[in-house]
């Protein structure tokens, strides 16, 4: 199949603040970052002509984000799926400019999660949505963490994986992050007690909170945002930095289902339609840039988009192969430290396309030398009910 | 100190009503379909096997087996957190049916996938809950 190079990632900005201390909006982050984004492309407000927004910033919000940038957009994209909202913009980006719709999208992403102490990541309490479904399991106190454990403990018991192997994971990103100076940063703002890398034996030995799943296991919860900007190959020629192409992309919902796995998720599905359209497989990729919600969630995306298979991601990750030292043995993961270590204000899904870009334009703080191809893949809502899945594929010129 | 007690589902909630009126005569209700026999849980007004839209309450024995469980040991929630730590657990329900509900009756570190469990109801005044206990 031939690769298409329709619409490219042309600027990026992550907010560096993880504890902004209540004293700025997520709309000021969003605006913050937005303009610092089209900087970094060389663009101007004006310039775009296209906007992606997952309300975040409130309701309405493909008018209201409009309004507060001072924007008349041609093509509004207001898709909300949670932590995933990102790659579905970036793919639906990637249409609407080949459609010819659209020359500029900017997509934007701002949180104050942990200001407001909202209930997420560890402290999180789980749904507690007006959907029928939630009538039916709103009395057995499942917290987030347990919807993930849920899926840790159905795969131990089905393929064997130990808390030793998911441990893997975090350490990986731990040591991405103790290279990344804006992720060190956040982890003394955040008042993390131990900020080193850590080993196999302090991930296990940390405290567990829903079993089979520890602390180290768990993401942050910070403030943060972030933008995006997508250009077609014509505006793409004359910005300032290198385009990083979008080559193909990806979407699926998973939800629970009477006698389903737990283990598989929406994955498994958005996976082969955006490798598909990219023309690349798995193993092609030097960046996975994998929602780390929890350990668990990494293993069981890893295993569904094809690094390996079903039931043996534990066995893979063993022995550092995510670390960004390790290329020839496979991925580097998570490289600016992921959502356990860096970078977790509800809705990761921005970090990774902004990550992955990093690294196909070669400025990460763990570089993974010659970075060709990347995956970005998001999981938004919970992995052990209900999520969407977005997958998109990023390469360099 | 007045007493917090366990979040209730709504028994008005259009859906799943009748799931929860009949749970006050002890009775764990499902969906099947007349035309292509899907089993629909939870409950709703339309199958989502055919468009026949035929659906049959019938009546669980209350058996199943524990699909997937975990320890919770923290939790936010005003009642929760006062009986942590507590299992909670994905049931397969004999005849089809996968509920989330929680395992008691056993310590919180006996519990395993596989466990064979049966209904126990919780009585509350408008409906009563489906919680397990070992078989």
């Amino acid at each position: 199949m031939s690769q298409k190079r329709d619409a490219a990632i042309v600027g990026i900005h992550e907010y560096p603040e993880r504890d902004v201390e209540g004293l700025v909006s997520p709309m000021q982050i969003k605006a913050e970052s937005a303009a610092r984004a089209l900087e970094d492309a060389g663009l101007n407000w004006s310039d775009v002509d296209a906007i992606y927004d997952s309300g975040d910033g409130g309701g309405m919000s493909g008018l209201t984000i409009s309004e507060y940038f001072g924007l008349k957009p041609s093509v509004i994209d207001t898709t909300a799926v949670g932590g995933s909202s990102f790659e579905y913009h970036a793919g639906h980006a990637k249409r609407d400019i080949a459609a010819g719709k659209a020359n500029v999208a900017l997509l934007t992403y701002g949180s104050t999660a942990h200001s407001n102490a909202r209930a997420i990541g560890v402290g999180g309490r789980g749904f507690g949505g007006t959907h029928p479904a939630d009538n039916m399991d709103v009395f057995a106190g499942m917290t987030l963490i347990a919807n993930y454990a849920l899926v840790a403990q159905r795969h131990m018991h089905e393929y064997g994986t130990t808390s030793e192997q998911l441990a893997e994971i975090s350490i990986a990103t731990r040591c991405h992050a103790m290279r990344n100076p804006e992720a060190v940063q956040a982890m003394h703002d955040l008042e993390f007690l131990d900020i080193r890398e850590t080993t196999i034996g302090d991930v296990v030995n940390s405290r567990l909170i829903a079993d089979p799943l520890h602390l180290l296991e768990c993401c942050m919860i910070s403030d943060g945002g972030g933008a995006v900007v997508i250009a077609s190959p014509e505006v793409a020629r004359d910005c300032k930095k290198p385009p990083v192409w979008i080559l193909g992309s990806g979407e699926a919902t998973k939800y629970p289902e009477n006698g389903g796995d737990i283990t598989t998720s929406a994955a498994i599905q958005s996976g082969p339609s955006a490798f598909g359209e990219a023309g690349v497989s798995a193993s092609e990729m030097d960046i996975a840039m994998i929602y780390d919600s929890f350990s668990i969630t990494v293993l069981a995306l890893l295993e569904d988009l094809g690094f390996c298979k079903k039931g043996e991601g534990g066995s893979w990750v063993k022995g550092g192969r995510l670390r960004f030292d390790r290329p020839n043995d496979g991925p580097a993961l998570n490289t600016d430290g992921g959502g356990l270590s860096s970078n977790h204000p509800g809705m990761r899904g921005i970090f990774l396309l902004l990550e992955a870009t990093r690294q196909l334009r070669g400025e990460s703080h763990s570089q993974v030398e010659n970075a060709k191809l990347a995956v970005a893949h998001g999981n938004g809502g919970m992995l052990g009910s209900r999520h969407c899945a977005g997958t998109i594929i990023l390469g360099s010129d | 100190m007045k007493e917090i007690k366990r979040p209730l589902p709504r028994v008005n909630e259009l859906d799943t009503k009748d799931f929860w009126t009949a749970t006050k005569q002890n009775e764990f209700r499902y969906q099947q379909c007349d035309s292509c026999a899907t089993v629909i849980f939870y409950p709703r007004r339309h199958c989502t096997g055919c468009t026949s839209g035929k659906l049959q309450w019938k009546v669980s024995a209350g058996k199943g087996t524990v699909y997937t469980y975990s320890v919770v040991r923290q939790s936010y929630h005003p009642f929760f957190r006062t009986v942590a730590p507590y299992t909670v657990a994905w049931i397969d329900l004999d005849e089809g049916p996968r509920i989330l509900s929680n395992v008691i009756g056993i310590s919180a570190d006996e519990v395993s996938i596989g466990l064979r469990v049966q209904i126990e109801w919780e009585e509350h005044e408008e409906l009563h809950i489906p919680l397990f206990k070992p078989a």
